[in-house]
C-alpha cells in the first residue's frame, strides 16, 4: 500500500477527521456561496424567458437540483451506513446520520418548489403524478430513518438498525418508483404530463448545473458540520 | 410435519389460541376501519363500489401493521427470543427459519382471517362476484408480504418506546407496491380488463420479499438483541 493512501485512511479516526473537517468547512461554504451566486444570477437574469411558461419556470433552478440531491443523498447515506455497519467504521456511520436531515430537507424543498411551480403552470398545487408521489414516499423513507435512529438510545444499535433500514430502502426504491409509475399510467385522468420541451437552452442547463454543484457544496458543508457535532457528542 | 420449524409455528399458534381476544383484535380493527368509510364518504353504491378495493386493502395493511408489533415483543420480554437465537445444533432452528416460522404464524393468525372475511365486505360494498374473487386472491398473495415486511419492522423496533407508531412509519412505504398491485387488480377486473399483469407483479413482489425480508429480519434481530 502506498504511503498516500495510508495517509487518507488515517482520517477514518474521528478525532483526526474532526480537524480535517474543520479546515474544509469554510472552503465548502465559500464554494457554495460563489456557485449559488453565479447560478442564481445566470438562472434569474441571463437565461431567456420560457416561451410557454414565462418567468414562472425559473423555479426549476432550485427545484430540479433539489430533487437530484434528494435522491442522490439517500443513496450516499445508504452507502456510508452500509460501510459503517460492514467494517464497523464509526466515522462512516456518523456520516450517514449527518446526511439524513439534509436529504430530508432537499426532498421537502423539491416538493415545496414543485407545488409553487405547479400552481401557475398546471393550475394546481399538487397532482398525484408518478414523480411527485415517488418523491413524497422518499420523504417518508427519510422520516423513517430519522425516527428510527433517534428512537434508539444506544448509538451502536442505532447506527446498525439505521444502516439495515437504509439498505432495505435503497433496494426497494426502484420497485416503489416503478410500481408508482405503473399505478399512475393506469389512473390517467387528472394527471398532467411533466415532460418539458425536447431541447433545453444551454444557458438554462448551465445555470441548473451550477445550482446542482452549489447544492453539493452546501450538502458537504452541512454534513461536515453535523459530523463534527456528532464526534463531539459521542467521543467527548 | 415435525421438526423445529413446525414446533415454533405450533407454539405461536397455541399462544394465539390461548389469547383469543388478542388474536381477534386485528379482524375487529379491520371491520371497524372499513365500516367507517361508508359513514364518511356516503352510502351511494356507485362510489362505494369504486373505492372498495382500495379501502379493503388499506384496512388490511393497517391491521397487519398494528398486529405485527407484538410478533417478537412477548418472546423478548420472557427471554425466550434470546434462547431461540443462541440455540444451535440438531433439533434447533437457525435465525432464518425462526423468522420464517414467526412470519408464517403471524400470517395464519392475522392474514388468513382477513382473506376469509374480505369477501363479506365486498358484498357490503356492492362489488360484483368476479371482483370479490379477485379481492380475495390479491389479499391471499399480498398479506404474506405484509407479514414478512411487518416482521422486519417488528425486529427493527424491538423494545423501543414508540415501537408501534415507528413500525408503521418504517414499513408502510415498503408495502406500497403490494397495495398498488393488490387494489389495482380488483379495479382492473371492475373495469372489465384483465388483471393478469397485476397478479404476476404481486406474485413477483411476494417472491422478492420472501427472499429479501427474512435475512434482513434475522440481521435486525441480531442488532436488537446484541
Amino acid at each position: 500500500m502506498s504511503s498516500s493512501s495510508f495517509r487518507l485512511f488515517q482520517f477514518a479516526a474521528p478525532a483526526r477527521f474532526y480537524g480535517l473537517a474543520g479546515a474544509l468547512i469554510p472552503w465548502c461554504w465559500a464554494a457554495f456561496a460563489v456557485l449559488a451566486a453565479i447560478g442564481l444570477w445566470m438562472g434569474l437574469f441571463v437565461a431567456p424567458t420560457d416561451a410557454t411558461q414565462g418567468d414562472a419556470y425559473r423555479i426549476i433552478f432550485i427545484h430540479v437540483p433539489a430533487a437530484w440531491m434528494s435522491m442522490l443523498l439517500y443513496l450516499v447515506m445508504a452507502f456510508w451506513a452500509a460501510i459503517g455497519w460492514a467494517f464497523n467504521a464509526r466515522l462512516a456511520s456518523m456520516t450517514a446520520r449527518a446526511i439524513a436531515p439534509t436529504g430530508a430537507m432537499f426532498t421537502f424543498l423539491a416538493l415545496w418548489t414543485g407545488a409553487l411551480w405547479g400552481r401557475p403552470t398546471w393550475g394546481t398545487w399538487w397532482v398525484w403524478d408518478a414523480r411527485l408521489t415517488s418523491e413524497l414516499i422518499l420523504l417518508f423513507l427519510y422520516a423513517g430513518f430519522l425516527s428510527l435512529v433517534s428512537a434508539i438510545d444506544d448509538p451502536r444499535r442505532a447506527d446498525r438498525a439505521g444502516a439495515l433500514l437504509a439498505i432495505v430502502g435503497a433496494v426497494n426504491i426502484p420497485i416503489i418508483h416503478y410500481s408508482v409509475v405503473w399505478w399512475n399510467t393506469l389512473h390517467q385522468g387528472a394527471s398532467v404530463s411533466v415532460t418539458k420541451g425536447a431541447s433545453m437552452q444551454s444557458q438554462m442547463l448551465a445555470a441548473m448545473l451550477l445550482m446542482a454543484l452549489a447544492f453539493w457544496m452546501y450538502s458537504i458543508a452541512v454534513t461536515l458540520v453535523r459530523v463534527r457535532c456528532i464526534i463531539r457528542e459521542r467521543e467527548g | 410435519m415435525s421438526g423445529p420449524f413446525a414446533a415454533i409455528l405450533a407454539r405461536d399458534l397455541r399462544l394465539a389460541a390461548r389469547r383469543r381476544a388478542d388474536a381477534l383484535l386485528p379482524i375487529a380493527f379491520f371491520t371497524v376501519a372499513i365500516s367507517l368509510f361508508p359513514l364518511g364518504v356516503g352510502p351511494e353504491p356507485q362510489t362505494l363500489r369504486q373505492i372498495a378495493p382500495g379501502v379493503v386493502w388499506v384496512a388490511a395493511l393497517l391491521a397487519a401493521m398494528l398486529s405485527v408489533t407484538q410478533l417478537y415483543a412477548g418472546d423478548l420480554a420472557d427471554g425466550s427470543l434470546e434462547q431461540m437465537l443462541v440455540a444451535s445444533g440438531p433439533g434447533t432452528l437457525d435465525k432464518l427459519g425462526l423468522v420464517l416460522a414467526k412470519a408464517a404464524a403471524h400470517w395464519l393468525v392475522t392474514g388468513l382471517p382477513l382473506v376469509i372475511v374480505a369477501p363479506l365486505f365486498g358484498l357490503m360494498f356492492d362489488m360484483r362476484g368476479e371482483a370479490i374473487a379477485s379481492l380475495a386472491l390479491t389479499l391471499a398473495l399480498g398479506t404474506p408480504v405484509l407479514s414478512l415486511l411487518g416482521g422486519l419492522g417488528a425486529a427493527l423496533t424491538l423494545g423501543l418506546r414508540s415501537g408501534a407508531a415507528l413500525l408503521i412509519l418504517l414499513i408502510v412505504p415498503l408495502c406500497i407496491p403490494a397495495l398498488i398491485f393488490g387494489a389495482g387488480a380488483v379495479a382492473a377486473i371492475d373495469a372489465g380488463q384483465s388483471a393478469r399483469g397485476h397478479y404476476s407483479l404481486l406474485g413477483a413482489f411476494l417472491i422478492f420479499t420472501a427472499l429479501v425480508a427474512p435475512p434482513a429480519t434475522a440481521a435486525a434481530l441480531r442488532i436488537a438483541t446484541e
